[in-house]
């Protein structure tokens, strides 16, 4: 079958070449190569910005950045990490292996997907601009608020926050231009045969996450745009004087912001379980219950919003309202995490470079969930809260749970999308140094945190010290070790033992059916499922 | 494998910091309030939970990565799919241990703690208002002995020992010491009520469990009942700009009589305070007053030399503002003059006059007209900054 692809691909292959190719592709898989390329850049970006934030924070004292500098490296960092980092890259897998996971030829809305990308240049430019023109002494810098923009703060501040809300617009837009796209091809474009109930769990976890995108982008952007307002235009939405109240920026913030985690963390439970039944040579257990789960996961996550500001003070019942459904994720997750073990159990199990990011994912995942789950009581939460237990809690979703379950993806779909294999021992190597310098770089923040070190500090009383110099060195391994897996995937991508089509020995879906690379257009004969 | 590796190794890291180091804590510092020993207890309790839950999934886990490997030679066992009882005992057991842990094991305890947080009123001995500015805390004395004392507490380290490349020692309590102690009598029920002049802050105190966002423009409330005499240190958790690391909250616990020393003390010094708005100062009395204000309340913004950190801050030295004439022939202060800044502020730069005496405005004025490089030659009196108020 895959010669007969190729020749009849061949005849179409007729994309103009050079710069314009990527330009003008409507290509699903230029335009998720693209997406990929862009979220590894901003990757290194924000990662640059956090190791001046780490240097920082070696010591106490002041000895790189002024305050006012430093709390613009946090904001930027985590709004590149989040938006133009780990959202691009789930939606450059989603671009590349949707249609071959469901027997499609492309995307169902191809050139929605090309403008859906070339957004993001721009938004990224708009992120770094006012940063690096401060860096030159022009202009007074980047949002210093943090990520959360909360207001009156962000009102107070600079043209940076502007700068900031105009590009959480173009990211948005991009964002729910790629969901409505992933719907409507999730919907329509399923080779015959190919039920909702049948469709691999990857497509199951974007479609829940396309869902949350549509719903809650907009009150993201109905939140900044009031912020807007009340900066240039006189409104006074979140300002006491004239009837608002900041705190309903919070609200309306974590409505989006919540379901944003959960936004970043879908897709890679999508593919999670379909690297552990490839390495454990065994179909993935429950797949009902882990579509039921996610289903369950997404409808929680737009309920439990408040508990991101317990101390910012709100009635009893709510506290207690938020506290228990908050608690309540951990039913869904539970059976994930219950349905991940039980595939690899009594598989057949080898450790390639994907496994073990997957399985280190699970520990390392579950270390996250397991205090979000402490972090729900409220009471309790007055003493985690804005401190660096927190911040070790949420990076150990986000960077364990997000960005190394995205390595995992990387690794396993890697030889399918470039038709070389990677290095396995240089991989194994990545994924030692990472697992390792993770700890050690936040291991430290769940004490320091509970010690009474609140975050996005610059400097920090003398008591502290010891455990940021550990995080700091960390940090550094962890940041540096990422040239590895740059190094790789360049080598692979460049040349390299020749992968099959089946790549992986256990691996299942429509996806190992095709050559490695795939053909330029996909499937141009629908593949039939029993 | 990966899970035994990953232990062996914190364990090898906590054994070696355990022996190497005093200062580590690894857990939250000693309670002093009812609500700061029952987060400790919730924070033990359901940790000792997690990480038992955590240690038993990991557990099978290893053994699973041990045991089914395919380098061993171990062959997959495909799942068969359950009959109706063991399904169900696999799906129901599992729910009811979880909902038993999360609404029972932990939900009751918190329930708890959450009524008992948010319980300010009832049976409080005493109510102190506490007000949030960039940078700094202001406290004020709602009933009892200290009824109507009023003061601004600011960072007291020395502002060398905070700049860019300082290389010496630094004091003991680095970042958490202040000029004015917020005083707290030991075993009183104390209401706090909270609000700010500008932006998000939060008063938070590690060792009394307890932590709310002041936000402007409305009243939270809180309170502590500090059951054990002490200095405790604390900060501000709620990004509030660049001096946000620089705003610590330090509460002395003393015994009732010690307290009630403590506020007439306080009440003389203020009364002293506001007889000297009405005599006449010294242009040196003011500038060395002012010398002293500045460096405490400016400096963070306008720097030492008033140089400021252009362009969200700028430079005192030949500025507009601070060279310009301050009050018009009618003896009355003009609008956007040095004086009305200082009053009343203008975007970033807080207004002031809540916040200092009438002797400290006019000194501090005094003092930046006639130092940081600027010679105008005038000088503002308290009598005139009292009058400017009204």
């Amino acid at each position: 079958m895959s010669t007969t692809t190729l020749a009849h691909d061949d005849a179409h292959e007729d994309h103009p070449a050079g710069i314009m190719r990527w330009l003008t592709t409507t290509n699903h898989k230029d335009i998720g190569t693209m997406y990929l390329t862009f979220a590894l850049i901003m990757f290194f970006v924000g990662g640059m910005m956090i190791l001046g934030i780490r240097a920082e924070l070696f010591k106490p004292g002041l000895q790189l950045v002024n305050p006012d500098f430093f709390n613009q490296l946090i904001g930027v960092h985590a709004l590149i990490m989040i938006f133009a980092a780990l959202m691009p890259a789930a939606t450059g897998f989603a671009n590349w292996m949707i249609p071959l996971q469901i027997g499609a030829p492309d995307m169902a809305l191809p050139r929605l997907n090309n403008w859906g990308f070339w957004l993001l240049p721009p938004s990224a430019i708009l992120l770094t601009l006012p940063f690096t023109l401060a860096l030159f002494g022009i202009g007074d810098g980047a949002l210093a608020t943090g990520w959360t923009f909360y207001p009156p703060l962000s009102v107070q501040g600079g043209i940076g926050v502007d700068f900031a809300i105009f590009a959480v617009h173009l990211l948005g837009i991009s964002s729910v231009m790629g969901s409505i796209n992933i719907i409507v091809t999730l919907f329509n474009m399923r080779a015959p045969g190919m039920t909702l109930m049948k469709m691999p769990m990857f497509c199951w976890g974007w479609l829940i996450t396309a869902f949350l995108l549509v719903a809650t982008i907009p009150v993201l952007a109905g939140a900044v745009t009031m912020l807007l307002t009340d900066r240039h235009f006189g409104t006074h939405f979140f300002d006491a004087a004239g009837g608002g109240d900041p705190v309903m920026f919070q609200h309306l913030f974590w409505f989006f912001g919540h379901p944003e985690v959960y936004i970043l963390l879908l897709p890679i439970w999508g593919f999670i379980p379909q690297i552990l039944e490839a390495f454990s040579r065994k179909p993935m257990y429950g797949y009902k219950a882990q579509v039921y789960s996610l289903w369950g996961i997404g409808a929680l996550a737009v309920v439990v919003w408040a508990h991101h500001f317990f101390t910012a003070g709100m009635p009893v019942p709510a506290l207690l309202y938020f506290m228990y459904s908050t608690m309540a994720i951990s039913l869904p997750l539970a059976v994930l995490f219950f349905c991940w073990i039980k595939t690899m159990w009594k598989g057949s199990m080898s450790f390639e470079t994907p496994m073990l990011f997957a399985v280190g994912w699970i520990i390392l995942f579950g270390i996250g969930g397991l205090t979000g789950l402490v972090l729900a009581d409220v009471a309790a939460d007055a003493q985690y809260h804005n401190s660096y237990f927190v911040v070790a809690h949420f990076h150990y979703t986000l960077f364990a749970g997000g960005i190394m379950g995205i390595m995992a993806g990387t690794y396993y779909w890697l030889p399918k999308m470039t038709g070389h294999m990677y290095s396995e021992k240089l991989g194994k190597l990545h994924f030692w140094l990472t697992a390792i310098s993770f700890n050690l770089t936040f291991i430290p923040q769940f004490f320091v945190g509970l010690a009474g070190m609140p975050r996005r500090i610059p400097d920090y009383a003398l008591q502290f010290a010891e455990f940021n110099m550990i995080s700091s060195i960390g940090a550094f391994i962890l940041g540096f070790s990422q040239l590895l897996f740059v190094y790789n995937i360049v080598t692979c991508a460049k040349g390299g033992k020749k992968a099959t089509d089946q790549v992986w020995e256990g691996a299942k879906g429509l996806e190992w059916t095709l050559p490695s690379p795939p053909p330029y257009h996909s499937f141009t004969e629908q593949p039939t499922i029993k | 494998m990966l899970g035994l590796k990953k232990i062996s190794f914190l364990m090898t890291g906590l054994l070696v910091s355990v022996s190497a180091f005093a200062d580590y804590s690894w857990n939250f510092p000693e309670p002093v309030t009812p609500m700061a020993l029952d987060t400790l207890h919730v924070h033990n309790k359901f940790m000792l939970i997690s990480i038992a839950i955590f240690l038993v999934v990991l557990a099978i886990m290893i053994y699973s990565i041990i045991a089914h490997r395919k380098d061993k030679g171990f062959k997959a066992v495909a799942d068969k799919p359950p009959s109706t009882a063991v399904e169900i005992f696999w799906t129901l057991i599992p729910f009811a241990i979880l909902l038993l842990i999360d609404f029972v094991i932990m939900g009751i305890p918190a329930y708890h703690s959450v009524v008992m947080m948010e319980n300010t009123r009832e049976k409080a001995d005493m109510v102190i208002k506490i007000t949030g500015s960039q940078w700094r805390w202001q406290y004020e004395y709602l009933d009892g002995p200290a009824q109507g004392v009023k003061f601004v507490s600011n960072l007291s380290t020395p502002s060398d020992q905070m700049s860019v490349g300082y290389a010496g020692d630094k004091s003991e309590n680095y970042l958490l010491e202040v000029d004015n102690h917020l005083v707290l009598p030991v075993g009183k029920k104390v209401r706090i009520i909270m609000t700010s002049t500008d932006v998000l802050h939060n008063w938070w105190v590690p060792q009394f469990g307890s932590s709310r966002v002041a936000v402007p423009g409305f009243l939270r409330e809180t309170w502590v009942q500090v059951e054990k005499e002490g200095v405790y240190r604390g900060q501000c958790k709620e990004l509030c700009g660049k001096g946000h690391g620089y705003m610590p909250v330090v509460v002395d616990a003393v015994p009732d009589a010690q307290y009630e020393t403590w506020a007439a003390a306080k009440k003389d010094e203020m009364a002293k305070e506001s007889a000297g708005s009405d005599k006449e100062w010294t242009k040196d009395e003011l500038l060395a007053s002012g010398k002293t204000v500045y460096e405490k309340n400016c400096a963070v913004c306008h720097q030492v030399t008033g140089a400021g950190l252009p362009p969200a801050f700028p430079a005192l030295t030949a500025s507009k503002v601070a060279l310009a004439p301050i009050f018009g022939a009618d003896g009355k202060y003009l609008p956007d003059s040095h004086l009305d800044r200082v009053l009343n502020g203008k975007g970033v730069m807080p207004a002031w006059k809540a916040l200092l005496s009438d002797s400290e405005i006019a000194a501090v004025i005094t003092y930046e007209r006639n130092a940081l490089g600027n010679t105008v030659g005038d000088l503002v009196q308290p009598a005139q900054v009292k009058a400017a108020r009204q």
